[in-house]
């Protein structure tokens, strides 16, 4: 198994890498034409779009997600009544699927009937929450509900942490007067750090891949407003059968991944030995 | 790098402590003092709100999905069903059609539970194997193959759909189950391992010890003292699982054909099957139908699931 | 039923029946035709495939060609063909036809005199490479008609216009009332669809045609199609508003009055059909906007992948005859309210709009569908550019067609 993990991972990444200097179109041949593929990719305006999306709604969903899964996690650990129900109801949207999530959220925010419809026949008729037909704000629309879905798991998680924080620091703090906002941000997150990787890992590799609800919610517009770099590969390998193109676009992704995250990732949980 | 790792050490004692004594992990924050301080009613307030932020879709799709055609056309989106109809439940399990099917949801509901068994029980015991392994026994090239694992949870899906395509017909395993089986096994190793291993190194090192020095071997040690510890990573690693591949579309529409199609690409059929005018309440009723199994899970195992997670996610 | 699409079928059907009898072979047929209409006409092909003793197993694929055209080249690269599938007339299948994946027609094509029965003849042109033929086409399908809603006018106040020029002054009327002039979907495939149609309409079929059959950059970027940018660019104001994703839902918006019209293919039809409404009475066509009366002469095709199994090969040609044969034509066709293939058959039940269709395609007003003479890659870039200059305003129309003229240029 680890030998066929080997193969699919690395001889994939390698195949895609190779046939990207090829002019394959809808079947792989290998007809080198050097850089062509990552010229037209970078003068592409779509795949340009694509990228400035990636940023904006990884940035965003990064912060988003770390802040209100801490905050509800904090909330939460407060020896507070009906817990159990209250995690239940913030984590059940990790159960369904990126695809069911924007098919209700893209009904929810649909101007003709959701919320600005209700908003609108309440009296204040010159409301106007579109963001899936705005180009301009399309990107939060998909924000809204890419954070409904993936919260529940980061506050579960940060959650554990803050169970796993001893009650001694608490009586500590307590002792010495401090107030519970700054034990929280000094002395509390600084002690879940591996917390916190876990789940920058998990939110980053979800950002990468972030295809399906795009897909589901907007099809990549208004126009090409919401398009994302997953999307854009998938369209030329499969839709515009251009297998090189879409391969181009994968490898640029890919590197994207080696140089930021490897590195960083095999840091934190490979180069760590065990303490004993 | 040492302060946190040893500090996850004794966290993880303290937590087996917990779970022996089943005391529920206690919170640490003070304690409330009355029941409608200022305090508390901000707590609760805020938890409110954002638990009706969370409900609202779901209270959207089981309304929606229980109303008429008629009243979704003039009604908006949050009003409840003047006449509630299952109608659209029914359609939605065994009447609605793709092409000539015409079988609902139902057509795809044991080809979903017929991949979903294999995969979840496949990938678990090798990713808990392979998790075993780098935690416990340093063997050559770990280090390069935890790499490639870690890099393997980062690859978009989108960009290995082709390479294992020729993969599988080189294997002769092209849409078959045994092939969708191995893809799912493949692509859930990465974070499953990592959550393995990271469960298994945070466990009492003086175990893994005593047992060598008694001489037992690497499958003595992996079914005799570190699976029988390792509960709450096997419950997160199975939810993990079960709703990764219960929600699946990708390799099940590529992978396989039409007679072996999970729900979820059932699912998509109903949803993208316009037919005049978008038949919401049958998308919604469909949308919760697939949605069903992961969710029941969830509710029956949340608790063990923040336990599970603190366990084996949370210990870097 | 059955037993009256056997005798249909006559003797070709009665000598399967007496080759087959021993057993049904199965035959997969995958296409992405989930729509009422378009189901109900799969269902005739069903239908009178099982009459010659084979069977067909319908693997539908919704949501588009865009999603189901990744799945069947899936499965006929990765060594799992189907017995037959769907492709839009064209290049779709032309690197799996050059890689000898598919089923040689030739033989049967002769046999029948396809050639002198398709109409018209550059229908068969796309399926033939190096002079064989490798598909069967089914149907016509053209781009060029403006859908028209009696009703929206109405409650403007204007006359329903009988050409673009009208269409465009009438606009403003329509707005004034609370009306989208303009119905169109948020999917590229149609802002794209919809620009191609003006372009031929405003431009003209020479234009056109250096253009997308010659790959004409020059005229891409001349004055002509400066002029077509220029009209696409008032046209995108009057889309706005509509907020709907697919196509039929936008015909949606047509046919409840709530937006003047909507330049779609000829398969809107069939949702006014199932709305209940009726040519002439409440909804108007204009094909070619009403300006240049040509249609294209897109459509759908049926290829048969290669199969090991000589008893499936034989079900292949069986259906492949049977798609193209009269009675099956006729069904088939009147269903999917797209046009036949051959031009010796009579469709007295065809409605108005049909009929203008079939009068213009009597005539050699045609020209063919971009599917057929541009690459898919060409045709996805044409997409993204449109759905971009459709939906941003910001986007001149000298912007648009300098890019335009690029992709042409450029295209393979």
């Amino acid at each position: 198994m680890i030998a066929t993990a080997l193969v699919v991972f690395v001889g994939g990444t390698v195949w895609t890498v190779v046939y990207s200097f090829t002019d394959s179109k809808l079947l792989p041949r290998l007809n080198f034409v050097g850089l062509e593929q990552y010229e037209r990719l970078w003068a592409t305006n779509r795949w340009l779009i694509s990228i400035e999306n990636l940023l904006i709604y990884g940035t965003l969903s990064l912060i988003f997600s770390l802040v209100i899964g801490f905050v509800l996690a904090a909330l939460l650990d407060q020896k507070i009544r009906f817990e159990n129900t209250f995690r239940t109801i913030l984590l059940y949207p990790f159960a369904l699927s990126f695809i069911v999530t924007g098919l209700v959220w893209q009904w929810v925010l649909n101007p003709d009937f959701g919320i600005q419809h209700i908003v609108r026949s309440l009296g204040w008729e010159s409301f106007a929450f579109d963001p899936l037909y705005n180009a301009d704000i399309v990107i939060y629309g998909l924000l809204i509900a890419g954070l409904w879905q993936g919260t529940g798991l980061i506050m579960c998680l940060m959650l554990a942490g803050l169970r796993g924080i001893d009650e001694d620091i608490w009586k500590a703090a307590r002792v010495d007067g401090i107030p519970m906002w700054r034990t929280y941000i000094f002395i509390v997150i600084p002690m879940m750090r591996p917390v916190f990787i876990t789940t920058l890992v998990i939110i980053a590799s979800g950002i990468v891949r972030v295809y399906d609800l795009v897909v589901a919610q907007t099809s990549g517009g208004p126009g090409i407003a919401s398009e994302v770099p997953a999307k854009y590969v998938y369209d030329k390998m499969f839709l515009g059968q251009n297998l090189a193109q879409g391969f181009a676009g994968s490898t640029m992704m890919l590197l994207a991944v080696l140089v930021v995250i490897i590195p960083w990732a095999y840091l934190e949980f490979g180069g760590k030995r065990r303490p004993t | 790098m040492n302060n946190p790792a040893t500090l996850s050490v004794a966290v993880a004692s303290a937590d087996v402590i917990n779970e022996r004594s089943g005391a529920s992990a206690g919170p640490r924050g003070p304690r409330p003092k009355r029941r409608f301080s200022r305090r508390n009613i901000i707590i609760y307030g805020t938890l409110i709100v954002v638990a009706l932020y969370y409900l609202l879709p779901l209270y959207v799709m089981v309304v929606t999905s229980l109303k008429g055609m008629p009243e979704i056309r003039v009604g908006n989106v949050f009003a409840p069903p003047i006449e509630i109809t299952f109608e659209p439940w029914v359609k939605a399990w065994a009447e609605a059609c793709t092409g000539l099917n015409c079988e609902g949801l139902s057509r795809g509901f044991w080809n979903s539970v017929r991949i979903l068994i294999p995969s979840v029980i496949l990938s678990i015991i090798i990713a808990s194997i392979n998790g075993y392994a780098l935690a416990n026994w340093r063997f050559k090239g770990a280090d390069v193959f935890f790499t490639i694992l870690i890099f393997g949870a980062f690859i978009p899906y989108q960009v290995m759909l082709y390479p294992i395509v020729i993969l599988l017909r080189e294997l002769g395993l092209y849409g078959s189950l045994t092939g969708l089986v191995m893809v799912h096994t493949i692509f859930g190793m990465p974070i499953l391992t990592l959550l393995f291993r990271n469960y298994f190194t945070s466990l009492p090192q003086e175990l893994f010890k005593a047992a060598r020095v008694d001489g037992a071997g690497f499958w003595g040690i992996y079914l005799r003292i570190m699976v029988p510890m390792s509960l709450p990573i096997f419950v997160v690693a199975i939810i993990l699982q079960v709703t990764g591949i219960w929600n699946d579309f990708l390799f099940g529409v590529v992978y396989t054909k039409p007679d072996l199609y999970p729900m979820t690409v059932q699912l998509n059929n109903i949803v993208n099957s316009v037919q005049g005018v978008k038949e919401y309440n049958v998308n919604m009723a469909a949308t919760i139908l697939t949605g069903a199994v992961p969710l029941i899970v969830y509710f029956i195992s949340g608790k063990l699931f923040v336990r599970g997670i603190a366990a084996g996610a949370v210990k870097g | 039923m059955k037993t009256f699409t056997k005798k249909l079928l006559g003797t070709m059907a009665f000598s399967a029946l007496m080759a087959g009898s021993a057993m049904a072979t199965e035959c997969e047929v995958t296409h992405w035709w989930t729509s009422g209409g378009e189901a109900a006409a799969v269902a005739e092909f069903a239908k009178a495939f099982d009459a010659t003793g084979n069977k067909w197993v319908d693997g539908a694929i919704a949501g588009s060609g865009g999603v189901a055209r990744p799945i069947m080249i899936g499965r006929i690269t990765g060594g799992d063909p189907m017995c037959a599938t769907q492709f839009n007339h064209g290049r779709q299948a032309e690197e799996l036809v050059e890689a000898g994946l598919m089923q040689d027609l030739t033989e049967l094509a002769e046999k029948e005199g396809w050639r002198d029965v398709v109409h018209p003849s550059s229908l068969l042109d796309s399926c033939t490479l190096d002079g064989r033929i490798y598909c069967v086409p089914v149907n016509i399908h053209s781009w060029q008609w403006l859908w028209l809603s009696r009703q929206a006018f109405e409650d403007a106040g204007v006359d329903v216009p009988t050409n673009w020029d009208e269409f465009v002054a009438a606009a403003p009327a329509l707005q004034a009332a609370g009306k989208i002039p303009l119905a169109m979907g948020n999917q590229a495939w149609q802002a794209s669809g919809a620009f191609g149609v003006i372009t031929v309409a405003l431009g003209g079929i020479d234009l056109w045609t250096k253009i997308n059959v010659d790959k004409d950059g020059d005229a891409a970027a001349g004055p002509e199609m400066a002029k077509v940018f220029n009209a696409a660019a008032a046209a995108r104001e009057f889309r706005k508003n509509s907020n709907v994703q697919d196509w039929n839902q936008a015909t949606n918006l047509v046919i409840t009055g709530k937006a003047g019209g909507q330049i779609m293919g000829d398969w809107a039809q069939g949702e006014f059909q199932v709305a209940g409404q009726v040519a002439g009475e409440d909804y108007e066509c204009l094909p070619g906007l009403g300006v240049n009366q040509v249609i294209s002469t897109g459509g759908d095709a049926f290829y048969f992948p290669k199969l090991d199994d000589p008893e499936k090969t034989k079900a292949q040609l069986e259906l492949a005859s049977l798609m193209l044969s009269k009675p099956v034509q006729v069904n088939f066709n009147l269903k999917k309210g797209s046009l036949p293939v051959r031009g010796d058959v009579d469709l007295a039940a065809a409605n108005d709009c049909m009929k203008k269709g079939l009068a213009i395609l009597a005539d050699g007003n045609i020209l063919p569908d971009g599917n057929q003479t541009l690459s898919p890659d060409t045709t996805g870039q044409i997409e993204d550019l449109m759905t971009e200059f459709w939906s941003d305003d910001s986007i001149t129309a000298e912007d648009a067609q300098a890019r335009y003229a690029e992709i042409i240029a450029n295209a393979d």
